[in-house]
């Protein structure tokens, strides 16, 4: 049975462009805030939300999600606040997914875990430090709940080892634009281009680019090439700059709506 | 007879393993394959060997700790002199061999995490010896706790960065040691301290310090005619237990007892005691015992021994607790503090405060086990790094 976001990636397809994918943290700005947050990005037209189980040890993260992931966990999120999230973004009508670093699932429960999503009207999840040696159990919960496993590829990863972990990815493959943690760069690596290039040799799975992609002609630039645009970052920094609320929301609707523009202008 | 075997990918029964960015995997590959030709490479062991006799001052010696004794129910305390190799620990045993494989696997900058210090000072005197490039993340909590070793550090020519997220302690290093290590993966080598992480490190690191329990084993024998009864050493990551522990697993009449950090008490949530009061879960790269709460988050230890103040412990500890190999305690802030000063007014030897803990603990196993008993301490370092905290705890004038 094809998941939202397979479904997702199949209507892009046809529509000819990349789909939007928005990240955003669980209890960031704030656990209500994040509800509005949700919509808000909703509104500025993303196609998919991620949402982010923020974690005590980020090591993939850059200071920016980090110093949310802090706020976050200060006002005490945990998976009951990850799984609303995600309800929320479902019920405003878009795909979603959870983000999560492996130990919050080990310890809800692999199978539990991988039901709530389910439960939830979640897509999958996608998993940056489960490697796919240790990912038997949660191949199993995931198959059982009809989820997507959604694994990350990075430069470093040889051509072997791309055909290894893409035949374990279901929904789409993160393709890591570079080398390093999330954060907003001034421009796309260029490598992710020859990495969107050797992961396509190797799977038919739509392909979505991740890790520095903050504007409107950055997202253009990648969506030439991948079958979707990850922009996380960029938003967690209009809402954490933002001088009250309201401003803050308005600032993402505003990114959403340039980005959402930027992923029809690549091809 | 129990047999530990890494085998697949590092398991530990259902511990070790390798969790992860997809971006790390190359480099653990190729040190996994560095490490396995330099086991069998004759020339790189003669190399190490060489080393140690004149460099680190192996083989250390092992003391008799008589005046000691009396205070521990009369048994034999043999201390094995970790302390008296160069840089003050055992930390050296590693660093070295991971320096001369950074050379081997042609990298020029080596990275490392430190709590105490004393990782960190050992990491910046390979680098020094051998060439490399150095930077060095440390808690910014901790450059304050030890700050001696903040000046050694430099003085030896590397770079110290102090980590602001977090708990801002040994943990939030490691984080900030793997971020780096992601983005420089090419030319840098993480040179991690202890026996945690991602595989292969947990290997890796025993196999270059077990050479501790291999020469402790003949010592001991050589003096007293048999094996001891137990062999003791505290725990943070876990690097100078295993590495007394390994050569004796085989023996299963010999006790293996790990001390871990109890700080105020178990009971009152501050401490560090990830076995005694931690549950299994992944940190840093390896499925473990992790001091966490119900959702997975990794809980702040703390001890006054920044050296043990780590929420994690090496896999190989887990798996030897579980299969009730080798046991382990937790011993208090102040437990510890006793035995260092006992040591010290005793034996003449001023212990860090991280060996304190086996110390206190070898004066628990030695009133329980009565003056038949032979124990071997892994006197892991020295403490003049840790003259300025026991100042303070005894309320000695600066
Ligand atoms: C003297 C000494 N002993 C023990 C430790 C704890 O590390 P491990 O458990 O890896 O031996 C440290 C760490 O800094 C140390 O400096």
């Amino acid at each position: 049975m094809a998941t939202s976001l397979d479904q997702l990636f199949a209507k892009v397809r046809a529509e000819n462009r990349a789909a939007l994918i928005a990240y955003i943290p669980a209890g960031f700005p704030s656990i209500e805030g994040c509800h509005k947050a949700i919509k808000a990005l909703v509104a500025g037209g993303v196609d998919a939300i991620e949402i982010g189980f923020p974690y005590s040890d980020p090591v993939m993260d850059g200071p920016i999600i980090q110093a949310a992931a802090e706020r976050s966990l200060s006002q005490g999120t945990g998976a009951s606040d990850v799984f609303a999230a995600l309800k929320c973004a479902t019920d405003a009508g878009v795909s979603a997914v959870v983000m999560t670093y492996w130990n919050p699932i080990e310890k809800y429960g692999v199978d539990e875990f991988a039901q709530s999503i389910s439960e939830n009207g979640g897509s999958g999840v996608i998993t940056p430090d489960l490697t796919i040696e240790e990912s038997e159990r949660w191949s199993e919960a995931a198959h059982a709940h009809k989820i997507n496993r959604i694994y990350v590829v990075a430069p470093s990863t040889n051509d072997g080892r791309l055909e290894k972990v893409t035949s374990q990815c279901s929904g789409f493959v993160y393709v890591a634009s570079l080398m390093g943690v999330t954060g907003t760069r001034t421009s796309i690596s260029s490598g992710a281009g020859d990495l969107v290039a050797r992961v396509r040799k190797v799977t038919d799975l739509p392909l979505a680019v991740g890790l520095g992609v903050s504007n409107r002609v950055q997202a253009k630039e990648v969506a030439h090439y991948a079958d979707g645009v990850i922009v996380g970052s960029a938003f967690i920094k209009c809402l954490a700059e933002a001088e009250d609320e309201a401003q803050g929301l308005e600032a993402i609707t505003e990114l959403a709506k340039e980005l959402s523009k930027g992923v029809r202008e690549g091809r | 007879m129990t047999k530990i075997e890494s085998t697949i990918l590092g398991h530990f029964g259902p511990y070790g393993g390798r969790f992860v960015p997809e971006a790390l995997i190359g480099a653990l590959e190729e040190l996994e394959a560095a490490h396995n030709s330099a086991l069998k490479d004759p020339v790189f062991q003669a190399e190490l060997s060489h080393l140690h006799l004149t460099y680190t001052g192996r083989p250390s010696i092992l003391t008799e700790a008589k005046r000691f004794a009396e205070h521990a129910g009369g048994a034999r305390i043999l201390l094995k002199r970790e302390d008296l190799n160069h840089t003050g620990s055992h930390k050296i045993n590693n660093v070295l061999g991971q320096a001369l494989l950074t050379k081997r696997m042609g990298k020029k900058r080596i990275i490392a995490e430190t709590g105490a210090g004393q990782h960190g000072v050992a990491a910046a005197t390979a680098a020094a010896l051998m060439g490399l490039e150095c930077v060095v993340y440390m808690g910014e909590e901790d450059t304050r706790r030890q700050s001696l070793n903040v000046a050694r550090m430099k003085i030896l020519g590397a770079e110290v960065i102090p980590v602001t997220t977090g708990s801002r302690t040994l943990k939030d290093a490691i984080n900030e040691a793997m971020r780096d290590w992601v983005t420089n993966v090419e030319t840098t080598h993480y040179l991690l301290g202890t026996v945690a992480g991602p595989h292969p490190f947990p290997t890796m690191v025993r196999d270059f310090h077990k050479i501790i329990g291999e020469e402790a084993k003949i010592q001991v024998q050589e003096l007293v005619g048999r094996l001891p009864d137990a062999v003791l050493a505290c725990v943070g990551g876990g690097s100078n237990a295993i590495g007394i522990f390994h050569d004796f697993i085989p023996d299963t009449s010999v006790r293996l007892i790990g001390l871990e950090a109890g700080g105020d008490g178990v009971e009152t949530g501050r401490h560090a005691a990830t076995i005694t009061g931690g549950s299994p879960g992944v940190l840093h790269g390896t499925r473990s015992y992790v001091l966490q709460d119900k959702n997975g988050q990794t809980v702040e230890s703390h001890s006054i021994s920044a050296g043990l103040d780590y929420p994690g412990v090496g896999p190989e500890h887990a798996y030897l607790h579980d299969i009730g190999r080798a046991e382990y305690r937790a011993i208090t802030d102040a437990q510890a503090m006793h035995a260092f000063a006992l040591l010290s007014k005793t034996e003449g030897i001023i212990p860090a405060i991280e060996t304190a803990h086996a110390l206190a603990g070898a004066i628990q196993v030695g009133n329980e086990l009565g003056p038949d008993a032979i124990l071997l301490i892994n006197l892991s370092g020295r403490g003049d790094k840790d003259v300025e905290t026991a100042a303070k705890y005894f309320g000695i004038q600066l």
